[in-house]
């Protein structure tokens, strides 16, 4: 049935998107336009994290590391070739010679980082629980301990900056809607309902024919390449990057977002990652006006404690709201 | 590469490692008692330095007042951050205590922040304690010694504890099975208390020790030695006191070690290497050297 | 001396005790009998606070004059009070020593000599205890740990002794052994409350005798009468 209700309300959606990107892109000032840039880059960043942590029920604190590696990634492959040459002097001939469109090298971006996960992931996915999370860390430091020290490649802790600023709505949101419709087609596979219902059950998982190991490394996977073009996205927004952009607070925040919106669902995370990113801008002039910096993460912190003690299955839980269900057949 | 400068390389091995024993500890111990890693014990180093600097360089207490008042600071944090992040949390899954102590590690930081600005700050000890004191190829200032003295007395007297006294046995029992420990008559709640406060108070205490040593301070100090100091658990095997001690001792050598013998070039990558290890542990040896059953791995 | 009406106890979501009532008179040895998922373990828990009931009461009376309800009260408590739970599964610290483990059984006490008194009369009672003592518990046989965790219990001084299947896995040789120790403890002014699976040595101890169903006590009475009952022989005692 082409009426179906949830490709009815996603033509919606998708529409007024559009329709609302035209109009903010002529007449909003810049400032608010890179505040609804950033907001969809937290939103891919929250549903793909979601894709992660939240379907499989394992808890990665190594996000911005894939972040890292496509966004400088893409930022060394789009930066203008006698650019390079004085900046990057130490860039092997072959990339020193290149100049790549933004669309390629976001993409390019997100398959390093997706290597990269496949290649953290097949030892490091063995572990479970907190132990998993804190290798995770331990791989996020590992990736910008590298990061700085490449400096041939990366310029180390400088970083790259004067970067084009390609990134804008038309970008950021097709990718927000990529990220969510991957996700929701995983979610609601025969798959990712079994993989929903027994993330938490390892035995259950495997009775049900789940190959655990599998899943989650595909699920680092898939997370991993969004986190990469979201990295990518990110540089040329901010139009520079150093190895510090990408650090456990980020992975904090987006682990905000997923938790508070609920683990397991991508309206939660998609939610919770606008409100956190507003919230976050909210904060910033106050801090600056007090002097007093860190309010914003106290406070992003005291709403995760809350939200751990009162409601532990976060907003929306595991669910998402009936308007963007499949319909059943 | 002489010997003499092996033997000092070994030397501020064991100084970093006595620091980084005493903030193992309490890692383990938390761990073996109600099985969740205290993300936030790290910052209760950064407290410990803290407090140090406040009452020693800005009021000019005696030295010994300051070290008590130390280790009262970082008692009472401990206490702080299990009533914050870990009573509510009890029962729940593993992650979930998780990311509350590091919902609590940042909330601590990000305190510092406010109250201190990030700004580090110049930490300096008494004169006397900055003499140089030199034996054969090796020397260290007066305050590595102290470090290393002190550190001993708190560990041995931290064993003593666990080993001999009543509150020490009624930890060790409910470490190791919490509901027949509460047959006993064990007091549940307060023996985790009584864990909390005397990691937090060793932590304290080694931040001390960190001001002294490196003479500089901010409030995001506790975040790798904190980390660091788990690994150390790790290696020594999460749950074994004496364990973190020689996790506490190796992780400080080899870092060291790793730094000063390897050519220039791979120091920068210290860091790396530990997470490596860590993860290297995790997989292949997660009981560590001595550590007892260890929970989920896989 | 202990009176348990109605007890409803849930685990989670399932309703494990459906309306349990018992009594324990002072100085007998009182057994509770049935098959696996009956209760009987859910019972002693709720007894000793390990566990709270939906509804019921659990009154305990250590002296004629005095009652506590137990329902309301911590599990240290409770242990102050005078009752001792040796677990399932025997739950020795596998870690500590044998004398730590008789000495955490001590743990509320304050009177040294009192303690060392009683530390002497455990060793006398299962020798081997005293021949293994600074061994860890965790490498002692099957048999050795449950006399173990009831010398442990012991160690409190009680009123009231309650025990969990202290047969489970256990040669019969050794079972017949403890179940004589138990009397002997009996007969020194300790109140026990039983729960086993081998109904024969059970019911063959005791004084008096419940047997658990599902949740229900479905029989109850002097314990040479439950063993002549014919429903139980057929259930519990491999009569035919």
């Amino acid at each position: 049935m082409i009426f179906r209700r949830e490709r009815m309300t996603a033509l919606v959606l998708i529409l007024a998107g559009i329709g609302f990107v035209a109009v903010a892109q002529r007449s909003m000032n810049d400032y608010i336009l890179s505040l609804i840039n950033f907001v969809g880059i937290y939103i891919i960043l929250a549903v793909s994290l979601n894709i992660t942590n939240g379907f499989t029920g394992l808890f990665s604190l190594g996000h911005p590391a894939f972040m890292a590696i496509g966004g400088y990634a893409a930022a060394i492959l789009t930066f203008p070739v006698r650019k390079k040459a004085y900046f990057l002097e130490g860039l092997p001939d072959w990339l020193a010679r290149v100049e790549v469109p933004f669309l390629p090298s976001l993409l390019i971006g997100g398959v390093l980082a997706s290597l990269a996960a496949l290649v953290v992931g097949v030892p490091v996915l063995r572990l479970r629980g907190h132990y998993l999370a804190v290798a995770t860390l331990g791989v996020l430091i590992i990736v910008q301990v590298l990061i700085t020290n490449f400096e041939s490649v990366t310029r180390g802790p400088l970083g790259l900056n004067g970067l084009p600023a390609l990134t804008d709505l038309w970008w950021v949101f097709p990718w927000v809607m990529v990220t969510i419709f991957v996700s929701w087609k995983i979610k609601f596979s025969s798959y990712g309902r079994t993989m929903l219902a027994v993330r938490e059950d390892d035995m259950a998982a495997e009775c049900c024919g789940v190959n655990l190991f599998r899943t989650r490394v595909a699920a680092l996977v898939i997370g991993a390449f969004f986190a990469g073009v979201a990295g990518g996205l990110w540089a040329h927004l901010v139009t520079a990057i150093t190895p510090k952009s990408f650090s456990l607070v980020l992975a904090f925040h987006i682990v905000v977002m997923v938790v508070v919106g609920g683990s397991g669902s991508i309206t939660g995370s998609a939610v919770a990652a606008m409100v956190f990113s507003v919230l976050t801008e909210f904060f910033r002039p106050i801090e600056e006006r007090l002097n007093i910096y860190g309010l914003g993460e106290i406070f992003m912190a005291l709403v995760m404690i809350c939200i751990l003690i009162y409601r532990p299955a976060g907003m929306f839980g595991a669910r998402e709201p009936r308007l963007f269900e499949p319909e059943e057949d | 590469m002489t010997g003499g400068y092996i033997l000092q390389q070994i030397v501020n091995g064991l100084i970093l490692g006595s620091m980084y024993a005493l903030v193992a500890i309490g890692f383990t111990m938390i761990y073996g008692i109600i099985r969740l890693i205290n993300f936030a014990h790290g910052d209760v180093v950064m407290i410990g330095a803290f407090v140090t600097l406040g009452l020693l360089q800005k009021l000019g207490w005696p030295f010994w007042l300051v070290s008590v008042c130390v280790l009262a600071a970082g008692a009472f944090v401990g206490l702080a951050i299990e009533r914050a992040a870990f009573r509510p949390m009890r029962g729940a899954p593993q992650v979930t205590g998780f990311i509350a102590s590091l919902a609590v590690s940042i909330m601590v930081q990000n305190l510092g922040i406010v109250f201190m600005t990030a700004q580090p700050r110049n930490f300096t000890f008494p004169d006397f304690l900055q003499e140089l004191i030199r034996i054969g190829p090796v020397s260290f200032r007066a305050v590595d010694l102290v470090i290393m003295l002190t550190a001993l007395v708190l560990m041995t007297g931290l064993i003593l504890l666990v080993r001999k006294t009543r509150l020490g046995v009624g930890m060790r029992a409910t470490a190791e099975n919490l509901d027949v420990a509460r047959l006993m008559g064990i007091n549940i709640n307060r023996t985790i208390m009584a864990t909390f406060a005397l990691g937090g108070g060793l932590a304290a205490i080694a931040g001390l020790m960190w001001g002294g040593k490196f003479g500089q301070i901010d409030p995001l100090l506790g975040f790798v030695p904190g980390l660091k100091s788990f690994v150390a658990a790790v290696i020594g095997g999460v749950g074994s006191i004496p364990g973190a001690i020689c996790g506490g001792y190796i992780l400080g050598l080899a870092e060291v070690l790793f730094v000063g013998l390897l050519p220039p070039i791979y120091s920068a990558f210290r860091d790396a290497f530990v997470f490596a290890t860590l993860i290297l542990i995790l997989l292949v040896m997660p009981n560590g050297l001595m550590g007892k059953r260890m929970e989920d791995r896989a | 001396m202990l009176q348990i009406e109605n007890l409803e106890v849930y685990r989670g979501r399932t309703y494990v005790l459906k309306g349990v009532s018992l009594e324990v008179g002072r100085g007998e040895i009182v057994a509770l009998i049935g098959a696996n998922g009956a209760g009987k373990t859910t019972t002693l828990k709720a007894v000793s606070g390990l566990l709270r009931p939906q509804s019921g009461r659990i009154a305990y009376r250590p002296e004629t004059a005095r009652e506590l309800a137990l329902d309301r009260v911590p599990a240290e408590e409770i242990v102050r009070q005078g009752i001792s739970h040796c677990p399932e599964g025997r739950g020795v610290f596998a870690g500590l020593t044998v004398r730590e483990n008789l000495m955490v059984g001590a743990y509320l006490r304050r009177d040294k000599p009192g303690i060392r008194e009683d530390l002497e009369k455990v060793c006398a009672l299962f020798p081997i205890l005293k021949e293994r003592a600074s061994q860890a518990a965790g490498s002692l046989s099957g048999g050795e740990q449950a006399m173990l965790a009831i010398g442990r219990a012991l160690m409190a001084r009680p009123r009231l002794l309650i025990l969990d299947e202290p047969s489970l896995g256990l040669a019969p040789l050794i079972v017949a052994r403890i179940f004589e120790l138990l009397a002997e403890i009996n007969a020194r002014g300790v109140t026990i409350l039983l729960v086993e699976q081998n109904a024969v040595m059970a019911l063959d101890l005791s004084h008096r005798a419940y047997v658990l169903e599902t949740g229900r006590v479905i029989l109850s009475g002097p314990s040479p009468d439950i063993a002549c009952d014919e429903a139980v022989r057929r259930a519990y005692l491999g009569g035919k």
